[in-house]
Parts: C-alpha cells; structure tokens; sequence
C-alpha cells in the first residue's frame, strides 16, 4: 500500500479510534431500522428469509450516511482541507484511504449487526452461505465508494446531511438491487446469486474508477 | 554602471482581481514579493488580505490576471514550496500535537522535513504533551499551527493573522523565531492587524483598501 494512502488510512482510524463517533451513530442507528423492520413485519412469518437482504441492505444505507457525512465534516472543520490541498500528494490517495477507513468502519457495524439479525428474523442460510462474504464487502464497497465521492462533492453545501443521500441513493440503485437479490438467493437457495455478484463487480470497479478520477477536481474546487 | 542583478521574485501578481459573484474582493493587485524579504500586509476587515493570501498559496484561482510563484503559473504546482497559516488551526482536534505534525510531515515525501518533536520545541511547545489538540488553549493551537506551517521548511511562508489570540509575550517570541527563519531564499508575508508586533521583522508594507493596493513601500508598518 503506498506509503501516502497508508498514513491518511492510519490518521482516520487513530481519529475514529478515539472519538468513535462514525462507528456509534451507525451502530444505533442501524439496530434502529432492523428492529423497527421486525416490529413493522413479522420476522417469522413465511417472507422474513425474501426480505431479509433488503432489510439489511436499507439499514446499512440508512446508516452509513451519517458516517459519510462526519468522514468530510472532520476535514473541514478546523480547514484541515487547506493544509491537504497545499500537501504535494494526490488527492486520490486521501479519497481511496476514507473508502478504506469508511468501508472498514460499515463491516465493523455489520459484523455486530448479522447475529442479531440472525436471530432477530430466524434466518437459515439454505443456499451457499460463503457467497455472503463477497456479496456484502461488494455492496459495502459500492456504497461507500459512492458515498465518500459525493459527501467530498456535497461537502461545502450548507444542506449537505439532505444533499448526500439525494445524489448517493439513486445512484446507489443498481447496486442495492444486485445486493438484495443476491443475499436473497444465497438465503433462500432459491436463485443463482452469480449474475448479481458480477453486476456487484462490474458497479464497484466502474464507479470506484470515475470517483478517483474525478477526485482531484471536486477536491480542488473553490 | 548598473547594481547588483535583483533576485528574481519568489512570487509575482500583475492585475490580479478576485470576484466572489459580483463582489470584488481584490482589484487589479499588482505586487513582486522578493526573496529574503518580509512583507506585512495591512488594511482594515474585508480589505482583501485573506483573499491574497490564499491566491498565492494556491487555494483561489484569481478571477483576472496573472499570478507566478517559483516560476509556476499556478501556484497548485509549487505547493511543496508554500506554507500557509490560516485563521483556523488546520489540525485535528482528536490528535497529539506530534501526532498532527507527523501526520503532515509524511504528505511532503519530497521534502526535508524538521522532526516533529523539534519543530514544536521551536514553537515553544513541549513535544511530550499527551493531550490531544482539542485541549489546548487558544495560543497553543496557534504554535502548534506554526509549527505545522515551519515543518516542511518551505521558501514562501503565508500567515494570516499569526499573532491572534497571543499574548504579547508569546507574539514576540514568534517573531523571534521568523526572524531567525527568514533566509536569503525564503519570503514572508504576514497579515496583522497588530502592526506594532510585526515591526521588527518587516521590510515592506503592503496596505490594501478595499481590494486594491494603497500602500506599498518599504519600511515599518506602524508608520
């Protein structure tokens, strides 16, 4: 990992570390949505394992926008922003280091949140339960790939907590589809979860690849 | 017979004017900033300084005119060079002092960079203080901003209102250390609205009004 990327990654987590405040809102506010799902539908009816991944899938968007938010805030609170711009370093690497510290802090809230959601909807796993491990860090990629890019775009607005998830949540669509039937599949056994997870694929390289080049100019922006 | 050649500028603006919509926060600003000089800028609030300073460190594109620094029509391309102090601390709150400046000591690979440990020692600040920066007083964040600023050495040092939030003891000693970091190669801008404090150091005055340049001379700016 390049030296520069690895001591913007470092900076946020020793940030997060202490304040814990991306990780604690997401956390409560996830248990929230899935709680007040189970209240909302019977968790153990006959549909809970169908809409077992859109539950889960809502609740982690939902959440993760708050974290998103805060990754920016903290930057240009103090204009700790200035003093990266003036830095001789890309941008991309500051960009690709908040997916990473953001990503990691989203798989921390879902690692706490799949047991209880396990038990909470009584889920079983029939279909080919290890494809989880690559349809959720996907889907977790897709939307904090997306999320950090349009946070840092929405940033210097005074709406910014409305204006990000208006841009991110349409254009996180695809994806959230392709997550939902995926998890789906793989809980039900019921459907081939192997178109979804490409389409996965396909979304995160593509968007991951226009948000780094598009990075430098929306950081730079006046 | 002809004198000695002058150095060439470490930063040049010719008609510089910045428009924020249709308010024109600086007008054709014309000014060489030489190397080994001091300038301290001057003007009432709202007369432009921040604004200039922020288009020589490259964090506004002016609106009309043309801006070199180190040779560079954009002074994006020079940044390692530049240094820049703002109103804010530019900081963590969350973070040691040493663990600021060390975070920024590695975003200037190219860089010599002072040990963060002696550059805050520089400042008047101990190295070994364990809290983070959100507990520091006012004056402390202030050092610890120019000790960020001092790091990476750079050749045009830009420092809007370093005295802020200092008490005259402290503000003395920060321009002691100026004095000592001034070079032959190096220039120093300071804006203040505490003229006296910036006397010892200053070879020029720059006053701004309302955006254009009513002053500019060498000499003390509290004359």
């Amino acid at each position: 990992m390049p030296r520069v990327l690895w001591t913007h990654l470092m900076k946020d987590l020793r940030i997060e570390w202490r304040s814990k405040e991306a990780i604690n809102s997401m956390l409560f506010f996830a248990l929230l949505v899935v709680v007040l799902f189970s209240l909302a539908f019977d968790p153990r009816g006959p549909f809970s394992q169908s809409i077992a991944g859109g539950v889960l899938s809502v609740a982690t968007m939902f959440a993760s926008v708050s974290a998103l938010n805060q990754a920016w805030a903290r930057e240009i609170r103090h204009q700790v922003m200035d003093a990266q711009r003036m830095a001789p370093t890309p941008g991309a690497e500051l960009f690709l280091a908040k997916v990473l510290a953001n990503f990691l802090f989203v798989t921390i809230v879902q690692v706490i949140l799949a047991p209880v959601f396990l038990v909470m909807y009584n889920l079983r796993v029939v279909g080919q339960a290890w494809l989880l491990a690559v349809v959720l860090p996907l889907g977790t990629w897709a939307l904090v790939a997306n999320g950090t890019f349009f946070a840092a775009l929405s940033i210097r607005s005074r709406n910014r907590e409305l204006l990000l998830p208006l841009i991110l949540f349409p254009i996180f669509v695809p994806a959230l589809l392709a997550m939902v039937n995926a998890t789906g599949g793989i809980l039900t056994g019921e459907s081939d979860p192997g178109m979804w997870i490409k389409l996965l694929t396909g979304y995160d390289i593509i968007f991951t690849t226009v948000s780094l080049l598009l990075f430098d100019t929306v950081f730079n922006a006046e | 017979m002809s004198g000695p050649a002058r150095p060439a500028p470490n930063a040049q603006l010719e008609d510089v004017s910045k428009l924020f919509g249709s308010f024109a926060a600086l007008r054709q600003v014309s000014v060489a900033l030489e190397p080994g000089k001091c300038y301290v800028l001057i003007g009432e609030n709202g007369a432009g300084k921040s604004t200039l300073l922020r288009i020589l460190a490259g964090l506004l594109r002016p609106s009309m005119g043309q801006i070199q620094v180190f040779g560079e029509a954009e002074p994006h391309d020079a940044r390692d060079r530049i240094g820049y102090m703002s109103h804010a601390p530019m900081l963590y709150d969350e973070l040691t002092g040493v663990e600021n400046l060390s975070y920024f000591a590695r975003l200037y690979p190219d860089r010599e960079c002072l040990e963060p440990a002696e550059a805050l020692r520089q400042v008047g600040l101990d190295p070994k203080l364990e809290r983070p920066l959100g507990q520091y007083s006012q004056g402390m964040r202030q050092r610890t901003s120019l000790a960020r600023v001092l790091l990476a050495q750079p050749d045009l040092l830009l420092l809007d209102e370093p005295f802020s939030n200092m008490d005259v003891e402290s503000a003395g000693q920060m321009v002691e250390l100026l004095a000592r970091f001034r070079h032959s190669s190096r220039t120093i801008v300071i804006t203040t609205h505490q003229r006296e404090l910036a006397a010892p150091i200053a070879d020029f005055v720059l006053a701004l009004k309302a955006g254009r340049v009513a002053r500019f001379e060498a000499g003390n700016p509290t004359l």
